[in-house]
């Protein structure tokens, strides 16, 4: 009891610290739920370019990046805009974004990765898709 | 001796004045992209402001740690070869990763923009740093006050958090969309939550030194509220990810201990009227003004996290300028009130004449560039807000949602420049303090 006492923050923290690593472990391997699509090699590399080129500083995918540019989660199933208007944008830029000179090659793998994020999910959320608990109710357009 | 601590305390003043100017400039080509597409892109910009902060923030708190280390238990230790080469690589690393940004090479990743290869004498400054820490504290018996725990675990959080941002080196990481954005969100957001450990250790610090009273910093509350931040630290980044289709419990549980915030906001509201007898008492203190302006942000930006980790709110706030608010009132309101009020009270040690001679021109600063962050984060809110109701209820595209919101961010914008001047002119007051001491003059 005496011991309980005297270490019961080194207690409480050893466990918290043994529950981040749990839970670390539990996100890696369990967290993207039912979501299992593999990127190939093409979509990969289509990801490295879009981190060399730091497109997440003025582009936001799910919301995660700046807010100069639009979302590009859904930029490939965009009724209004689509994979072409992304290739047009992308090949020479415009006004705003400037030209990054890619060869088609990088285009290809580039739009392969959005099209990849475009697959997973949707990054506006409808009000009507949040349950009476305050979840969202993202079922319909994933695979949960 | 300290000398350390105190050329680190500097170059982070310099990082400060960075930050504040490219954050005006970043403001601005909001406006004119195209004109600033020539010379300085977004792209680069961006990432120099954000660096620039973060690594003000992390220096500062470093610096200051060592200094309070030796303070607290009395030392007069010379800083050790191993300290010294560490403070020479973090600086170089530092100013490598803005060459890198000018000359265009990103690893690109939130917050983390440089080639990953710099993540290396990153860590291992980082290593030195947390050996020679607890090389110190773990030498001594005694009872351990909150502040030395808060310490300890904002340097071992961000050692785990900075190399799980570095995770997506291994492929498996990447091949999976969602794992790939939940991951970067987990690391980020954890990452906040160890640098606010530190920080947030500073004030508790401070407060103890100002007041005279160590006792708080023993009591079973100051380490509930500890347990409590450690926890959110752990779990509570997953408010980033509700609309991300991982699985419902990361949202479920980001959910849950999320409001268990409303126990920090409840208690702070509880401890109102002490705060104010507490403020009458040491209002003569500069340093206690700055932690005093950080209490008000923490009270602020604490509804507006909550309001933020309410779903059906977040919808109309995730990925929009309230998520830059809150960013910003915690950097600037929080973060930086409290580095500064640290800074002060360090560097008058060395030189009493710093705050003696400035007082009024200080308050005047501290207190005109509070009402302009103000300003600076309430147009941010309003416009994020703005922008999210029209994008998710009207459906209006993300370029007319931009042009709807473009007074709003007007006003951000020149909010922004009074915050600037006054932080900066802070900065050149603390960088005129005569800090270096003679070594016939110390011993």
């Amino acid at each position: 009891m005496n011991f309980f006492k005297r270490y019961i923050y080194q207690i409480i923290f050893s466990f918290l610290i043994c529950l981040y690593i749990y839970y670390s472990f539990t996100v890696y391997f369990a967290g993207s739920g039912k979501y299992n699509l593999s990127s190939g090699q093409k979509e990969l590399d289509g990801q490295l370019i879009w981190q060399q080129k730091n497109c997440q500083a003025c582009h936001q995918i799910y919301g995660l990046g700046g807010y100069m540019g639009p979302d590009l989660t859904n930029i490939i199933s965009d009724r209004n805009k689509g994979e072409q208007y992304a290739r047009i944008i992308i090949q020479n830029g415009t006004q705003r974004m400037p030209k990054f000179d890619l060869s088609s090659a990088e285009i290809d793998k580039l739009i392969s990765y959005l099209k990849q994020v475009d697959g997973s999910g949707k990054s506006t959320v409808n009000p009507e898709d949040i349950d009476e608990f305050g979840n969202y109710n993202l079922a319909e357009y994933k695979n949960e | 001796m300290n000398n350390i601590s105190f050329r680190m305390l500097r170059f982070a003043l310099v990082l400060l004045i960075t930050g504040l100017f490219l954050g005006v400039i970043a403001a601005f080509v909001f406006f004119d992209t195209g004109t600033f597409n020539s010379f300085l892109p977004f792209y680069k910009l961006r990432p120099l402001h954000v660096s620039a902060s973060i690594f003000w923030i992390f220096t500062s708190a470093v610096g200051g740690l060592f200094f309070y280390v030796n303070e607290y238990y009395e030392e007069r230790k010379n800083d050790s070869l191993l300290l010294k080469i560490a403070s020479v690589v973090w600086v170089i690393t530092i100013l490598s990763i803005f060459i890198s940004f000018l000359t265009g090479n990103f690893g690109g990743r939130e917050y983390w923009e440089f080639p990953p290869f710099l993540a290396i004498p990153i860590l291992f400054c980082w290593i030195i740093f947390a050996a020679i820490f607890f090389g110190r504290v773990f030498s001594k018996q005694g009872k351990t006050p909150v502040f030395i725990w808060m310490w300890s675990t904002g340097i071992i959080f961000f050692l785990l958090t900075f190399a799980e941002a570095n995770l997506w080196l291994i492929p498996w990481f990447r091949e999976n969309v969602i794992r790939d954005i939940t991951v970067q969100w987990k690391a980020n957001g954890a990452i906040v939550g160890s640098w606010n450990q530190i920080v947030y250790g500073t004030a508790i610090y401070l407060m103890t030194k100002i007041s005279g009273d160590e006792s708080v910093a023993f009591k079973w509350p100051s380490f509930f509220f500890y347990f409590l931040g450690l926890t959110n630290l752990i779990f509570n980044w997953g408010h980033h990810t509700y609309n991300v289709p991982a699985a419902p419990w990361v949202r479920n549980i980001s959910y849950i201990i999320s409001m268990t915030e409303w126990i920090i906001l409840i208690n702070i509201m509880q401890s109102f009227k002490s705060k104010l007898t507490e403020a009458k008492k040491f209002a003569n203190i500069i340093p206690y003004r700055f932690l005093l302006a950080s209490e008000i942000w923490v009270f602020l930006n604490l509804i507006l996290a909550i309001m933020m980790s309410v779903p059906a709110i977040n919808i109309f706030t995730h990925g929009t300028h309230v998520t830059v608010a809150h960013a910003m009132g915690t950097t600037i309101g929080i973060n930086t009130m409290i580095l500064l009020a640290s800074l002060f009270y360090i560097f008058s040690k060395r030189d009493p004449q710093l705050i003696s001679k400035k007082r009024h021109i200080i308050t005047g600063l501290l207190w005109t560039g509070n009402v302009a962050l103000l300003v600076f984060w309430t147009a941010l809110i309003i416009a994020g807000i703005t922008k999210g109701y029209q994008i998710v209820i009207n459906k209006v595209s993300f370029e007319t949602a931009m042009q709807i919101i473009r007074n709003y961010l007007y006003v951000f914008a020149f909010a922004g420049i009074v915050i600037a001047v006054t932080l900066t002119y802070i900065s050149i007051i603390l960088l005129r303090a005569n800090v270096f001491v003679k070594k016939e003059a110390q011993t």
